[in-house]
């Protein structure tokens, strides 16, 4: 029969792509504790959803004897599928084949599944494992990187973009992953720099290992570049299918509604935090007495740890946390938290997940270092993403917010919908210490006892100021409120805002200081 | 309430917190003002040539020493007016970042 004839011809091309760039580079691979780019898709998304595309895509360079090449799927395997029934695009380069190096047809590939996802509305995950550029096709490898950037630009804030980095990812590829969502990381395993230990060494005479240079840990705790930190390739794509649950399948839709479920009792916002603002708690844990089911799932944990961001659901619907942490570094604000929390911000903002902001900090982070790496403009960040931000934003100060931190954390004044305080808040231009040392300094100065005279002024500002209901009296504070009463408060702030409309004077892009 | 380990002091505007100090925050070195009498490297490179010896007077402006760095060859420059007190390197001498120069009086 013909027709069996051609199918079993099929059957015969696909299960030789489907080895890669067969035996010994897959074992190679495994050698290095990674799975081959088709496991990974497999590992990743809903059992049997996967469909491949352009299996059967060939590069055309014919210098430096490529013509006589054969690099199955181009390197790269495309396609979409679900995770937990949500459809996804997904490509994944195959580092067994040529190295996942990025040739003509290779990013032509990934440019087809982008467009395929942003027309489609649909989240894209894109997997690199690749050695760079194909340098024997020249130009074109170049051209196909900037076709992959120009993607990654459109598509930023209307489908959600996830990149997840499980092999090398050095040069110009790296600048995907950069424009990308989040960035998912595995110890030993991901590597990204834009020059390697080899040129640092020639030009700069600086020894450094792949992974002191560029590994997971680096782009975790000192870069931010990357979002999410796993130590397996398993527990990584457990990461990537819990964030997807959170988030919508793109800017014009909300995320999917879970049953909703009373926090675990054992979180009594009461008892977390200490009455003396100078003592640390940790705020995660005042999160965990206020979400559904103490279900809190945090985003660059490792990273400018002073500001807490992550994903919970209030009445099983999505929502962006945004909290000083007391326990680290004071919970002040500085270059690399402000930048944190501005830039998830802006995500809550383009996927219509409504901020909760739980303030408790002293201020900003003084400093000669502060101050020479532009902590002005990167502070600033965090006032133009809340100021700018239409979905409902929801503000609870549960202790101190003082001076410029204040307005800086979702305050009344940049427009959040709904300000609370607890009996504990203490809102103020600055912390009593300095305020009484600035207000009564003659008085200070000139009294026999200055430091009792000191001690007198700091309580007398205290019992003064250093509480929530000056600013309740200015209107500042819609509603001062026990620290149980929080939940409620918010369900219901959550609720009243579900159709939250503001105007926006029209414009082509605002400037934001980055 | 909890108990914390690891904690440190941190004063914000004459309030000392109880809390994490973070590995950077630890790290940071204190701010100093430059000194125009220690001449640093300010890059990594090669001494590929010296044009003063000790006890020589030099003035603002006179070549010093040619750095090799990033394929330039980088002339540093006196910023004052001097006598060169002490050189720390010698001609085909590879250098790290910050590595001593030369000291003037």
């Amino acid at each position: 029969m013909a027709v069996n004839k051609k199918i079993r011809e099929l059957q015969e091309k696909r299960e030789k792509i489907l080895m890669g760039g067969g035996e010994q580079a897959i074992e190679k691979q495994k050698a290095m504790g990674k799975r081959t780019a088709r496991e990974r898709i497999m590992a990743l998304l809903d059992k049997d959803s996967f469909m491949e595309y352009d299996m059967f895509v060939e590069h055309d360079a014919r210098d430096f004897d490529m013509d006589k090449k054969s690099l199955p799927s181009d390197g790269v395997i495309i396609g979409s599928g679900t995770i937990y029934g949500a459809p996804v695009a997904i490509f994944a380069q195959d580092f067994t084949v040529a190295g996942g190096s990025l040739g003509l047809m290779h990013s032509r590939k990934i440019a087809k599944i982008m467009d395929h996802a942003l027309k489609m509305r649909i989240p894209l995950i894109g997997i690199n494992d690749s050695g760079g550029a194909r340098i024997q096709e020249g130009v074109n490898s170049l051209a196909g990187y900037g076709e992959i950037f120009f993607r990654n630009t459109i598509s930023s804030g209307v489908i959600p973009q996830i990149s997840v980095i499980l092999g090398p990812c050095a040069g110009g590829a790296v600048y995907s992953p950069a424009l990308m969502d989040f960035v998912f990381v595995v110890d030993n395993i991901s590597k990204m720099f834009i020059t390697g230990p080899e040129v640092i060494k020639t030009v700069l005479g600086e020894e450094i290992s792949m992974e002191e240079l560029g590994g997971a840990r680096v782009h975790s705790e000192i870069t931010g570049n990357a979002h999410f930190f796993a130590h397996s390739e398993d527990e990584c794509f457990e990461q990537i299918k819990r964030l997807i649950t959170f988030i919508p399948w793109n800017n014009s839709r909300k995320a999917k509604s879970f049953e909703p479920g009373e926090p675990d009792r054992s979180f009594d916002p009461e008892k977390i935090v200490p009455d003396d603002p100078t003592l640390p708690y940790d705020v995660k844990d005042v999160i965990r007495s206020i979400v559904d089911k103490s279900d809190f799932f945090e985003i660059m944990e490792l990273y400018a740890k002073n500001i807490v961001i992550g994903f919970g659901r209030l009445g099983g619907r999505t929502t962006g946390f945004v909290a000083n942490q007391p326990l680290e570094m004071a919970g002040v604000l500085d270059v690399d938290s402000s930048d944190k929390a501005a830039r998830f911000i802006r995500y809550c903002d383009a996927f219509n997940i409504p901020i909760v902001t739980l303030v408790d900090l002293p201020g900003y982070l003084p400093g000669v270092d502060q101050e020479h790496a532009g902590v002005i403009r990167h502070g600033a960040k965090v006032l133009y993403a809340y100021s700018e931000a239409t979905v409902p934003k929801l503000t609870v100060i549960l202790r101190k917010a003082y001076g410029g931190g204040y307005i800086a954390m979702s305050s009344r004044h940049l427009r959040a919908d709904f300000v609370f305080a607890w009996p504990t808040a203490e809102i103020a231009v600055m912390g009593p210490e300095g305020a009484a040392n600035i207000i009564f300094r003659k008085e200070i100065m000139s009294s026999d006892d200055p430091d009792g005279m000191r001690k007198q002024k700091v309580e007398e500002y205290k019992a003064k100021f250093a509480n929530p209901y000056v600013a309740a009296a200015k209107g500042y504070v819609d509603a001062v409120i026990e620290p149980k009463e929080t939940r409620r408060f918010l369900l219901h702030a959550i609720e009243v805002s579900e159709n939250k409309d503001v105007p926006m004077p029209e414009k082509k892009h605002g400037l934001p200081p980055f | 309430m909890k108990e914390f380990e690891n904690l440190g002091m941190l004063n914000i505007n004459s309030i000392v917190y109880k809390t994490r100090l973070s590995a950077k925050f630890m790290n940071k070195k204190p701010y100093k003002k430059a000194d125009q009498r220690m001449i640093l490297s300010f890059i990594p490179g090669t001494v590929l040539d010296i044009m003063v010896r000790e006890g020589q007077k030099v003035s603002k402006g006179e070549d010093l020493m040619i750095l090799d760095a990033m394929k330039m060859q980088n002339k540093l420059k006196s910023t004052i007016d001097g006598t060169i007190k002490k050189i720390f390197v010698s001609k085909g001498n590879r250098v790290a970042k910050g590595t001593k120069l030369i000291e003037m009086k």
